[in-house]
């Protein structure tokens, strides 16, 4: 099967996010950047799903993301596109709109992208890029089997999971616990440098999404302690009931 | 601007989150019509909420949720209801369909929204960034615009009407069909849904004490959750991890027990209406988000509040 892996680079989630001083955008100076966490799940399932077809990496952003897309090369992709930005469009639907074009260039059977990106948190790629293509999305994934052109993918909802059953092409979306992703091997680190990876001009869509401004959450001021001792657990109680009124 | 409540809907049952969103849009002045889509529905529910119209799209092949037959037909709904704005819980299903439904329409979508108000003839939305360490504000400027809210965020108010329900039969095609729902634990109450979350972290030392945990939990009628540790270390399936990583959590309880409060369980967390934490160590930053805390051994205090709760229920 040759497969797709729509991936994003993000910053880590130890980053202490700083809003630049205009609100409007965050400020990337100190920020290490990843591999989307969610994201490595897709490139592994992705590779063990390949079965001597290929694997593609593709990406969108400035040139910092081709780190990002090395670390997925070196997991064992075999190609990889960058669709050059000088940032990622605040709204989904514009990246989704680049990506479609370039998935549209290839052939693929099967597409993944992590079940959300940890940094804007849209959670919306892998069905918008299902609409957009006209082929089923399956949204976070914890177990999949593809085979014969079908493919039955479990995903979690709240409190159980549904079987979902849907032709190929499709798009998955990959939670964790739907594999354990391979640590690179050095070997795997050195093949990764060797390949071209391919830089795309592509405009992205109209952007509709409008930041108004970041702000910080408000501080939640520490509370009160109630006591260093077990003794402090009716205290504890009737705060909750009387003062909170939480229980 | 016109609102649809997408009404959600599983074996039957709406789902609270729907009576939330009736109750925001009602708050916000907006008018409304609600919309439902499934086979045999309690849809008459909604107007203890204050819904007056509420169109039932009836289909005994949508008796369970698809996202492409579901997508078809409430973008239908969007035009035949006269609607500008698709308003939705940021559920599983929420999140799933309403990007579809987003794509339909030429429309922008913000997910999982924890604040809106009326700005002039505009929306303005709050939405976390980074599970919770940034809150965007930001408006769509799509003509139709789908918006997913939070669950637990806005209160579910009572306010009567008669809500009138009309059926519709549907019909659509669709290529993705939900072939079973498989339970997890019995009767287990998801985090994202629940009203108070009892979390335990690293300084339970190991699963066999987890039924401090669920015994504390089953007192409060709450849901479990997990740090990143106890997840990581195998103590603890992933779907209860509450951080940046897991799940971002909007109770009116939070406890933590045995949690230190690191900075990617906090974004997950801190949102929480009232904080309670318990551990050992008093610098460990989950106090400093804490409404109340107890700074001693959760071996020692869990037990007793398990003991006070159950002579109290």
């Amino acid at each position: 099967m040759n497969i797709a892996v729509c991936i994003k680079q993000v910053p880590d989630t130890e980053t202490k996010v700083k809003i630049s001083d205009d609100k409007k955008s965050i400020a990337e100076g100190d920020i290490n950047f990843i591999l989307n966490p969610y994201d490595e799940f897709g490139v592994e399932e992705a590779l063990k799903l390949a079965d001597g077809g290929e694997v593609t990496i593709i990406s969108l952003g400035p040139d910092r993301v081709t780190s990002a897309i090395r670390s997925a090369l070196a997991m064992g992709a075999h190609k990889a596109i960058h669709i050059k930005s000088d940032a990622v469009p605040a709204d989904p639907g514009a990246t989704a709109d680049a990506l479609v074009a370039v998935l549209k260039e290839g052939n693929y059977d099967l597409i993944f992208t992590g079940k959300q990106a940890i940094d804007d948190d849209h959670t919306q790629m892998a069905s918008l890029l299902g609409e957009k293509l006209g082929i089923p999305a399956v949204n976070v994934v914890v177990k999949l089997e593809v085979s014969g052109g079908k493919v039955r993918a479990e995903r979690e909802i709240e409190g159980a999971h549904e079987v979902v059953e849907c032709p190929t092409p499709c798009v998955i979306s990959a939670q964790r616990g739907l594999n354990e992703p391979r640590y690179a091997s050095l070997k795997g680190i050195m093949a990764a440098k060797k390949i071209q990876i391919e830089a795309k001009d592509v405009n992205p869509g109209p952007n509709q999404l409008q930041i108004v401004e970041y702000n910080y959450p408000p501080q939640k001021s520490a509370g009160k302690i109630v006591g260093d001792s077990a003794d402090a657990v009716p205290e504890l109680i009737r705060l909750l009931n009387e003062e909170a009124k939480v229980i | 601007m016109k609102a649809l409540v997408f009404a959600e809907q599983r074996d039957g049952k709406i789902k609270k989150t729907a009576f939330e969103n009736v109750s925001l849009v009602k708050k916000l002045g907006m008018d409304f019509e609600c919309a439902v889509i499934g086979d045999a529905v309690d849809a008459i529910e909604l107007g203890k909420y204050g819904a007056a119209k509420v169109v039932h799209y009836k289909s005994a092949k949508l008796a369970n949720y698809t996202p492409d037959g579901y997508a078809a037909v409430l973008a239908d709904a969007m035009a035949k209801q006269g609607a500008d704005v698709l308003v939705m819980g940021a559920t599983s299903m929420g999140k799933d369909l309403g990007p579809r439904v987003a794509a339909k329409l030429n429309a922008s979508m913000a997910t999982d929204c924890t604040h809106i108000e009326m700005d002039g003839g505009d929306l303005k939305i709050v939405r976390p960034m980074y599970a919770g360490k940034v809150l965007a504000t930001i408006k769509l400027t799509s003509a139709k615009k789908v918006v997913t809210v939070r669950p637990n965020v806005y209160a579910a108010e009572e306010n009567p009407a008669s809500a009138a329900v009309e059926e519709v039969a549907s019909d659509v095609d669709f290529k993705t069909v939900v072939a079973e729902i498989v339970a997890g634990a019995k009767g287990k109450l998801d985090v994202t849904e629940a009203d108070i979350v009892v979390s335990g972290g690293r300084g339970l030392k190991g699963p066999e004490n987890w039924h401090l945990i669920e015994d504390l939990a089953a007192q409060l009628g709450a849901a479990n959750g997990a740090s990143r540790a106890a997840v990581d270390a195998g103590w603890r399936p992933h779907d209860e991890q509450v951080g940046q990583t897991g799940k971002t959590v909007s109770p009116s309880l939070y406890v933590a027990v045995g949690i230190s409060g690191a900075i990617q369980h906090l974004a997950g967390m801190s949102s929480s209406k009232y904080i309670v934490a318990i551990n050992k160590d008093p610098e460990a930053p989950i106090f400093k988000v804490a409404d109340y805390g107890i700074v001693a051994d959760l071996f020692e205090v869990v037990p007793r509040m398990i003991e006070e709760l159950k002579n109290r229920n």
